[in-house]
């Protein structure tokens, strides 16, 4: 065991190296926490691995684009896709300041948006640094309010004063701020009012108000009553009470347990930390009730696939296209691919990964990550160290010790319970 | 939703526990569903009856799937979306089918389809998740841990296989409290070749003292090895991520793409004369908020044509005589259309029961278009109602025992005494 800071790590971040948990055992467990949050060392792995820029999505300025033109556009967008997609997995992989990575997926799950309906990976990819660059999860609100892809998303682009498109709205509430039960129907309606009048500029790939698609008038929304807008409706439901508490419960789904809920006195902690997520984060991974949720978590596909390409020193970066697509293949089966979540809802957790299907595709991906990585020969207890598990149960114990081949006792090791869940 | 999992659902709302969901769903092969066909079961299934319930995640827009074509005010709430009179497949006076509905209508004219209008439950709720886990735990008061069939898999002390879903994440539905039916998963199990599924086997062993997920996760790898037997059977039912990109005009909130292969499993399952009594499948994408009509009748045609060819299907046969199918979806849609020529989330929407042991014909009353909640429409049929017809008749049981003490507030004979 190394007194929860295996624990600390693997939740923070995507999975530590042997190096890295052994750095953190001598630091301690609170200055490993400060030192995940507030970094002060520069990201050299990050700066080898700079966010891609794309070029104007290819019906950029095409107003009536021929059957030809657009499927070549298909397949250019796929290709844009792949590599955005390519670069965050080595991304995720490369970086050494893990925790800032892993709230970046974690806000990604939040505001849950899919390529598979916005198409476009320019729009994307500013989502993307939207969620990147966001001071905190105020400036985060107000600029996800206006990002383009969300907005596609979730229709707001067609939501104008004459009849309003409540999609937004209601998921705003519901998804991304509140919570469910914190608003009546009537909320959603007026909140729907407030957002009306964005349009979408996809060349230039922002979002702009058009001020006549707009309703002025004056909304009641919580209770409220004015004229409210897009900036106006997110600040009243940021200054909600339910708002700080709703995010705390969020990331207590993700770096707790998905499993029991926030306890009453971590979720006062955690809110109260309320708007900065790094603070947010910090009192919750300092919290006992973290400390106590050993075994609470199931790994993230993504998650799972990243932490052992951290571990054995394999680089999404460099693998070629067969390589690429066959495991965004198995992810897909998997539940979870990077731009392409699901539902509006996020992603999936606990034992929802867990199923035989999903167990099967894991051991394809397993099998070639062991066959892409460096190794020399293995015994249980050296596979224990390079994956950074605390231990094997008997059970598994006794498996590995039946393989002899090592990169069959990796892939074993990978797909094991222990490994799974944490 | 991905091999989308229903459980977001649950997750999203936080209603099923953990416990329920670990307390034992198994995951099962179809080849191994398949084995649980003895000369028994086979010797039951031609009056063994089945109940198959299909889910429309997203919100079907019901005043487009049954149009009230002689309302007025049909067409001026939605005059860029509404069917004109001279297109849509006529039911009766006032109502009428959506013109990609052609299978539906033919089931219709021969007595096998049922259509229960204006279905929904009291105050309403308009979330996807919210609505969702109310069809499927039947409580529209309270969040419960437990699905209708679920409770109906423990009141019956039912064997694992009696409730089949074809997902590879198990719907709520189907989630009781102490058992829970099955999720079938599809496709075969390709080792490398250093390891044996004996290997794999010595992994799903339980160990003493751990986490319920790590058990959990343990006791995937033991269903794994169960299903090994069934790499002969991998079907075609797998979708590819490619046949999923394709579907989403509406955001994505759930329900699988292929509804044809997954009925044509239980039509497999159906005529080897599997014990199992309820199927759950599903279609998503009916979130239709925006550009409705090219998405919308995409879908219906889907839905038409894998129903009707299955219940064609299954009327050939004795065991498939028995099978009635439930169509449902969490709400229907807004009477009055949004801007974007798409509907906003709304309220009821109509029921279709079909099979050869339906009375076919139109039951409860269509709601009025000029009556409205705050713009939606006004349920006239309790949801229970007709889930009591089916506890009842397909399922035999009392179904105040599994519908939390709901007392019918009106009878519903889809299911004629037979």
């Amino acid at each position: 065991m190394s007194g929860g800071v295996a624990l600390l790590l693997r939740r923070a971040g995507f999975g530590p190296t042997a190096a890295e948990l052994a750095a953190a055992t001598r630091s301690g467990y609170e200055a490993t926490v400060h030192a995940l949050l507030q970094p002060a060392a520069p990201d050299i792995g990050a700066s080898a691995t700079p966010l891609p820029s794309l070029p104007p999505d290819p019906l950029s300025g095409l107003t009536n684009p021929s059957p030809a033109r657009r499927a070549r556009a298909d397949r250019t967008r796929e290709a844009q896709t792949a590599q955005l997609t390519r670069w965050w997995l080595d991304r995720l992989t490369a970086a050494d300041h893990q925790a800032r990575e892993k709230l970046i997926w974690f806000w990604h799950g939040h505001w849950a948006t899919s390529i598979r309906k916005v198409i476009r990976p320019t729009l994307m990819l500013h989502q993307h640094r939207t969620l990147r660059d966001s001071r905190d999860f105020r400036a985060m609100a107000h600029a996800m309010i206006r990002d383009p892809a969300l907005i596609y998303w979730l229709d707001g682009q067609l939501n104008d004063r004459k009849a309003a498109n409540e999609n937004l709205g209601r998921e705003l509430m519901e998804l991304f701020l509140l919570g469910i039960g914190s608003y009546t129907e009537r909320d959603v309606k007026e909140a729907g009012r407030a957002l009306t009048g964005w349009k979408i500029e996809y060349d230039e790939v922002r979002a702009r108000l058009s001020p006549t698609a707009h309703d002025h008038g004056r909304k009641t929304i919580l209770g409220m009553t004015g004229a409210f807008d897009a900036d106006g409706l997110v600040d009243l439901l940021l200054g909600q009470e339910e708002c700080p508490r709703f995010v705390a419960a969020r990331l207590w789904h993700r770096y707790g347990s998905s499993e029991e809920p926030i306890p009453a006195g971590t979720h006062e902690a955690v809110a109260a930390r309320f708007p900065d997520p790094a603070a947010m984060l910090a009192a919750l991974l300092l919290d006992d009730a973290f400390r106590a949720s050993a075994g609470h978590q199931v790994k993230q596909p993504v998650e799972w696939l990243v932490g052992a390409a951290r571990q054995l020193g394999v680089r999404p970066g460099s693998w070629d296209d067969d390589t690429l697509h066959k495991i965004l293949y198995s992810l897909d089966r998997l539940g979870q691919v990077p731009f392409a979540p699901p539902s509006v809802g996020g992603w999936p957790a606990g034992a929802a990964w867990l199923t035989p299907g999903t167990a099967q595709v894991r051991f394809g991906i397993a099998a070639r990550l062991a066959s892409l990585a460096p190794i020399g020969p293995l015994t249980p207890e050296s596979l224990a160290a390079l994956l950074c598990v605390d231990g094997w149960t008997d059970r598994t114990y006794a498996a590995l010790k039946g393989v002899s081949d090592p990169r069959g006792l990796l892939t074993l090791g990978l797909v094991s319970p222990e490994y799974l869940v944490t | 939703m991905d091999p989308i999992t229903r459980r977001r659902f649950l997750r999203a709302s936080g209603v099923v526990g953990a416990s329920a969901l670990a307390a034992g769903f198994a995951g099962l092969g179809i080849s191994e569903l398949l084995s649980t066909s003895t000369p028994q079961t086979r010797q039951q299934a031609p009056t063994h009856p089945k109940l198959v319930l299909v889910t429309l995640y997203g919100g079907n827009d019901g005043l487009n799937t049954v149009i009230p074509y002689a309302d007025p005010a049909y067409y001026r709430a939605r005059p860029e979306l509404a069917y004109p009179q001279e297109r849509v497949l006529q039911l009766d006076t006032a109502l009428a089918l959506n013109p990609m509905l052609a299978g539906l209508h033919r089931l219709w004219q021969s007595r096998r389809l049922a259509i229960v209008a204006g279905v929904g439950y009291p105050r309403p709720d308009r979330s996807h998740f919210r609505s969702m886990d109310i069809w499927q735990t039947a409580n529209p008061v309270r969040p419960v841990p437990t699905g209708w069939v679920g409770r109906w898999l423990d009141g019956t002390a039912a064997p694992v296989e009696a409730a089949v879903s074809f997902e590879s994440v198990l719907p709520p539905l189907l989630a009781g409290e102490t058992r829970s039916g099955a999720c079938i998963s599809v496709g075969g199990l390709a080792l490398p070749s250093s390891l044996t599924t004996g290997m794999i086997g010595a992994l799903g062993q339980p160990e003493p003292g751990e986490s319920a997920l790590q058990a959990r996760a343990a006791l995937s790898y033991a269903d794994l090895v169960k299903m090994d037997t069934m790499v002969r059977d991998a079907s075609a039912a797998t979708t590819s991520p490619a046949a999923a990109a394709d579907h989403p005009p509406a955001t994505a909130t759930g329900g699988a793409s292929s509804l044809a292969a997954q009925l044509s499993l239980v039509a497999r399952c159906v005529e080897a004369g599997v014990p199992t009594s309820v199927y759950s499948v599903s279609l998503g994408g009916f979130d239709t908020h925006a550009q409705e009509r090219v998405g919308h009748e995409m879908l219906l045609r889907e839905l038409d044509t894998a129903l009707t060819s299955f219940v064609d299907r299954m009327t050939a046969s004795a065991n498939g005589q028995q099978v009635s199918v439930l169509v449902y979806s969490e709400f229907g849609r807004r009477v009055r259309a949004n801007s974007s020529d798409g509907t906003d989330h709304g309220t009821a929407g109509p029921v279709f029961v079909a099979g050869p042991r339906v009375a076919g014909g139109l039951y409860g009353v269509q709601p009025s278009l000029r009556d409205l909640d705050d713009g939606d429409l006004k349920a006239t049929v309790d949801f229970r109602d007709v889930l009591s017809a089916v506890l009842s008749t397909v399922l035999g049981v009392e179904p105040a025992r599994y519908l939390d003490g709901y007392q019918p507030k009106q009878a519903l004979p889809i299911f004629p005494a037979s």
